[in-house]
């Protein structure tokens, strides 16, 4: 009886859970799935069949634009990293009581206003006739207007900028969890900064490290806003790419295609960047 | 005479009364996907008070309200305003629209050529699907101060407007960069053979011109700013874009373009799952009044196809119409066909390839 009523309350709690996973993940999913095998004959004709996986492997278009969106995405990750990681070791290491409240609320400050905003204050900064463009210029720097809007570079800053709170919050929080005491002892027995950096507190750090690269690279992979309205001419990115097949295309089975090749291969970056980082899924969101 | 002015007033009071009650009864929501501008605050505020139904607006564009229909199979709204020319082929394919009933139509009130036009070529299966509301064109829109060789679609690939120039990467550029090539895209819609021919030519020339564009804009907004801060000094943009920048910087205005300005007319429709039929028909016959007319068309920039619906047009915005378009260049207007099913593919193909092209 007891164990009856248990029992029930572990399924009750479950409930909630599984009805998000079923109801919003996995059955839109499946749906998706179906519509992507579903290749078009004519107006309401279609066969079954993988015809939309393979164009995606048959147009270089297709899987050059998903490289391009994934070193990208892999590039953005590693510089939030190395902007991110002294960010977080100077307030969980350095700092104390108000000035740590003060200079991690400075970093979540920006966050406060949606990514809309945020995208179109670097679009003033940057553009021909913005900001910088102007600043230089008054400084008698360079002759004409500099246009710095609408390049690859420009789309790297909008998402190092974008996303690197949710690599400096799991940063603090693994680096808070670091003994003081070990990194004296490392100093005691006659470590250099160096080494204890990468003796210490690197692999401390670690779990931190790694679920900051999974977030961070999948919100870069994912991202819509920021590639479309600061990169130029060039800039293709994949989820602008499915948004075309979806909306201007009305080509539903090759953008869900597109939706599960994006799911897939990125799942696969993830894993062989858990691989050579030594690391496993549930160490790394485990601890943070 | 007072107390008969008073009587005629009860009287009116009382039938006024009499129609407003069953009017209210039958009161409805209606559900409206339609363009920014095309449903302003005023007019919907007078067409509740007068019939008692409520009002939702969602603002969109052509494909975004296809997809929307799509995704319910033509349910969640009750009247919704695409382009005559994408009417049937999303008819054809995703069977999204219902048919009008021409009865409960008030036809006296719409221009009779643009109804009539506009029916032909929105038929399909014997049924006419949409209703002419309001037209525009698309063409350049050009910083005449700065860009006065810029004439026509091709001319934006001079030299002299290298790197200042901008448009959508979308079927509009197409068509247009091949009627300025002396090509006939609208004549080879029903080939698709000599269409993609045309198609290779104009990708071609788009990706040649590539050096001179400094980005493909996406949103009206986007291309008015890039105009204003003079980033861009010419650009494929619609007629009204240009009449609005007009009223901040005289130098810049819509230019209509002399292989023709490209025509099309928002519609109609009403979605196959829509609930509200009869403050649909309603809103139709509410908004095609001369004088609402006029309201929509000072706000959204655009005439509609309502008898006199240009009365009451403000005189700035009819003064830079006609700056805009002399006789020849309205006879000029290429209107947009109906786009046969599956013609949006080559088309997107071609884009693709202009898009990657380095």
């Amino acid at each position: 009886m007891r164990s009856d009523a248990s029992r029930l309350g572990f399924y009750l709690l479950l409930a909630p859970i599984l009805l998000w996973l079923v109801v919003l993940i996995i059955l839109p999913h499946i749906g998706l799935f179906i519509v992507s095998i579903s290749e078009k004959l004519g107006p309401r004709e279609y066969e079954t069949g993988f015809g939309n996986y393979t164009a995606f492997f048959s147009e270089p278009l297709y899987w050059r634009t998903f490289a391009r969106t994934a070193i990208m995405s892999i590039l953005a990750t590693a510089l939030t990293l190395v902007l991110g990681f002294p960010i977080a070791y100077y307030i969980a290491k350095l700092t104390r009581g108000r000035t740590k409240t003060v200079l991690f609320l400075m970093c979540m400050i920006p966050f406060w206003v949606s990514e809309l905003v945020r995208t179109f204050g670097w679009m003033i900064l940057l553009r021909e006739t913005g900001v910088f463009s102007n600043l230089l210029q008054s400084l008698g720097l360079v002759s004409g207007p500099v246009e710095m809007l609408y390049n690859d570079a420009a789309i790297m800053v909008g998402l190092v900028y974008t996303s690197i709170l949710f690599m400096v919050v799991p940063l603090v929080t693994t680096l808070d969890s670091l003994d003081d005491s070990l990194i004296e002892a490392g100093y005691d027995l006659g470590g250099t900064s160096t080494s204890i950096m990468r003796e210490i507190v690197i692999p401390h750090a670690m779990p931190g490290i790694v679920s900051g690269c999974i977030v961070v690279f999948m919100l870069s992979l994912g991202n819509y806003l920021t590639p479309i309205l600061l990169g130029g001419k060039d800039s293709l990115w994949f989820t602008g790419m499915i948004y075309t097949q979806f909306i201007t295309r009305f080509n539903w089975e090759l953008g869900s295609a597109f939706g599960f090749l994006l799911l897939g291969l990125s799942s696969l970056v993830v894993f062989l960047g858990l691989k050579l980082s030594g690391q496993t899924l549930s160490q790394t969101m485990g601890r943070s | 005479m007072t107390v008969k002015l008073s009587k005629f007033g009860r009287v009116a009071i009382a039938t006024t009364a009499m129609v407003a009650v069953p009017m209210m009864a039958g009161a409805e929501t209606l559900r409206l996907l339609t363009w920014g501008g095309y449903a302003p605050e005023e007019v919907i505020a007078k067409f509740e008070e007068e019939t008692g139904h409520t009002v939702e607006v969602t603002t969109s564009n052509n494909e975004e309200m296809i997809a929307k229909l799509r995704a319910t199979n033509g349910g969640g709204f009750d009247l919704a305003q695409p382009s005559q020319d994408r009417i049937t082929s999303a008819q054809e394919e995703f069977g999204i629209y219902k048919p009008i009933d021409m009865s409960r139509i008030n036809a006296d009130l719409f221009i009779p050529s643009m109804l009539s036009a506009t029916a032909a070529n929105t038929t399909f299966d014997g049924e006419v699907y949409g209703l002419p509301h309001v037209w525009g064109t698309s063409g350049l829109v050009v910083n005449t101060a700065m860009a006065q060789s810029v004439q026509d679609y091709t001319d934006l690939c001079d030299d002299a407007v290298a790197g200042k120039v901008s448009y959508r990467l979308k079927r509009p550029t197409l068509i247009g960069f091949a009627y300025s090539m002396g090509l006939d895209p609208f004549a080879a819609y029903g080939d698709s053979a000599t269409y993609q021919g045309i198609l290779d030519q104009v990708e071609a020339k788009l990706t040649e011109c590539k050096a001179n564009v400094k980005t493909y804009w996406d949103g009206g907004d986007e291309i008015k700013n890039l105009l204003r801060s003079g980033e861009v000094v010419a650009s494929m943009a619609w007629d009204t874009g240009g009449w609005q920048l007009n009223a901040d910087n005289p130098d810049i205005t819509f230019v209509a373009p002399k292989s023709g300005a490209l025509g099309w007319i928002d519609t109609f429709v009403l979605p196959a799952r829509g609930r509200a039929d009869d403050a649909a028909y309603d809103w139709i016959n509410f908004v095609m009044q001369p004088e609402i007319a006029a309201m929509i068309t000072n706000t959204a920039g655009n005439f509609t196809a309502a008898v006199n619906g240009d009365a009451e047009v403000n005189a700035d915005l009819k003064a830079r119409y006609q700056g805009s378009f002399d006789q020849q260049a309205i006879d000029n207007i290429k209107w947009y066909p109906p786009v046969p099913a599956g013609l949006e593919a080559m088309e997107g193909a071609s884009l693709d390839r202009i898009n990657a092209a380095n």
